[in-house]
């Protein structure tokens, strides 16, 4: 039997600890893991720069997401160095080899005057909103309020506009918008899910802005309700948009996007279905000035967010420019060859799997986490339950993101159906 | 023969098959045989003697036109898949 002050004293004999001067040096020399045991609101009211949290009570189960080599060093720091003491013994059961204690803690740290970082802002109420997504080492508290700040702009609430604005805006995307024209008729209803039978003749963009607003407040919905065009195009994209999610149903329109997000230099993720099938698809080509001189996307779109918060193992936009939709079809089909729109038709779940896809792309761009379908298109056929993907590449003679382009301006096709025809 | 994967889109022009069987060595030689099996497939392939702009082929994952084109081999066990454009997302 021993009291508080005789094991806290034993367990100190047993481990290392440093002062505050001696754990800025291994901190600024080397790469330790810095964690910080203490509770939420203690590290709501400041840590030190690039520590991650894991409370005491939790340190255990959640330590080997945060350091899985146990020949990792870590620098372990409390308020006062008791509780960190009490870690560093039990980091040290777990195996950790490289294990050293903050004595006098964060207090010790603050009276030296070192750096600090306060609380990034996620309150009580978007931390149990997003706990799932806070457990997930890849997302956590800065993912998450990368999410938050965040723009997504979907092109169409219909099929795949449906799932894939319920999905961004229940992760907590900050800013959704949505161009569509249409009206919510029954017709619809048997795939579109963000709409329902009380909405029956309200415009797509309202009904969607209901639906996303009951489900998440954090999400603020700007609605265009009109049809994209080169007369509009310009003015929707100067919302400044990260992600372009492309749900149309029109030839027109997805040549219109997808010229206009290589001007723009926003990626597109493109999703399409018939039938049985869909295609999905993330167009992140390098970002081409109207005029035709190259400029570089990340400098065409860099914040001063992004260039702080991008971490390092990322793909993101600093990956390797991929394909256009035009590197894959250069033009749309004529409107002879075009299946006619009585033809069509598509199983109601389809756009939901395809638009839930293009909704874990949307993330992955927004969040800089992963690999993007860039470079790939994945198909899916329903009835065969079955995946494949075939490669596109790059074409440096594309006409619009190519070593030469020839198309500098927006080209209105006219619909004719599914297909269309270069306006004269 | 080679399996070759047709699209939904393009299913009418073949009697409403998933797939079909055609024989050639390259590229070429198997549009060929398929377009003059199934004549309603050849505005949807070719324009001007060549691939159309709107349409793709793929042999093994790869676009035909990053390899040799319609000159692209075939072998046995190939797998070409025909991928014209689609527009449909919301209708």
């Amino acid at each position: 039997m021993s009291t508080y002050r005789e094991l806290l004293s034993q367990v100190k004999d047993e481990i290392d600890e440093v002062d505050a001067v001696h754990a800025r040096e291994l901190i600024e020399t080397g790469d330790p893991l810095i964690l910080d045991v203490r509770e939420q609101d203690e590290w709501d009211e400041g840590h030190i720069p690039g520590a991650v949290h894991i409370p005491r009570g939790n340190l255990e189960s959640r330590i080997e997401s945060a350091a899985a080599d146990r020949a990792h060093s870590i620098v372990v720091y409390c308020a006062a160095g008791n509780r960190s003491a009490f870690a560093a013994k039990t980091l040290e059961e777990l195996g950790y080899e490289d294990v050293v204690s903050l004595a006098g803690g964060f207090t010790d740290w603050k009276r030296n005057g070192f750096p600090l970082e306060l609380a990034t802002g996620l309150d009580a109420p978007k931390r149990a909103r997003y706990s799932r997504h806070l457990l997930i080492p890849e997302v956590g508290e800065q993912g998450q309020l990368k999410l938050l700040d965040s723009k997504v702009l979907l092109i169409g609430a219909g099929g795949l506009g449906s799932p894939a604005s319920l999905y961004l805006a229940a992760a907590g995307v900050g800013r959704i918008g949505i161009v569509d024209a249409d009206v919510v008729d029954e017709s619809n209803l048997q795939r579109q899910i963000v709409h329902s039978t009380e909405r029956l003749g309200e415009a797509k963009v309202d009904s969607a802005r209901q639906t996303i607003e009951a489900l998440n407040p954090d999400v603020q919905v700007v609605a265009y309700k009109e049809r994209l065009t080169s007369e509009n195009v310009e003015r929707i994209l100067a919302d400044d948009w990260d992600v372009i999610v492309d749900g149309a149903d029109n030839f027109p329109t997805r040549y219109l996007i997808n010229d206009a997000s290589v001007w723009h230099g926003i990626p597109v993720v493109h999703g399409s279905i018939y039938r049985f099938e869909g295609q999905v698809t993330v167009f992140r080509p390098r970002a081409v000035a109207r005029d035709g001189a190259f400029q570089d996307a990340r400098a065409l779109r860099a914040r001063p967010s992004e260039l702080t918060a991008r971490p390092a193992d990322g793909d993101g936009y600093g990956g390797e420019p991929g394909p256009c939709y035009r590197c894959l079809f250069p033009a749309p089909p004529p409107p002879e060859l075009a299946p006619s729109c009585a033809e069509g038709g598509v199983l109601g779940v389809l756009p939901g799997i395809i638009g839930s896809l293009q909704a874990n792309e949307a993330l992955k761009l927004a969040l800089d986490i992963g690999e993007p379908l860039v470079g790939r298109l994945l198909l899916f056929d329903a009835l065969a339950a079955e995946f494949n993907e075939v490669a596109i590449r790059r074409d440096p003679d594309c006409p619009v993101c190519g070593e030469h382009p020839t198309i500098t301006d927006y080209i209105d096709y006219v619909e004719f159906c599914a297909g269309t025809r270069e306006l004269a | 023969m080679t399996v070759v994967r047709i699209p939904p889109t393009l299913r009418e022009q073949v009697g409403g098959e998933r797939q079909v069987e055609a024989e050639g060595e390259t590229v070429r030689d198997l549009l060929h045989d398929l377009m003059s099996r199934f004549p309603a497939l050849r505005p949807q392939l070719v324009e001007n003697d060549d691939l159309a702009p709107f349409v793709n082929v793929y042999v093994e994952g790869e676009d035909v036109r990053t390899r040799e084109g319609l000159d692209t081999e075939l072998h046995e066990d190939s797998t070409v898949i025909l991928l014209p454009a689609m527009a449909g997302g919301s209708v």
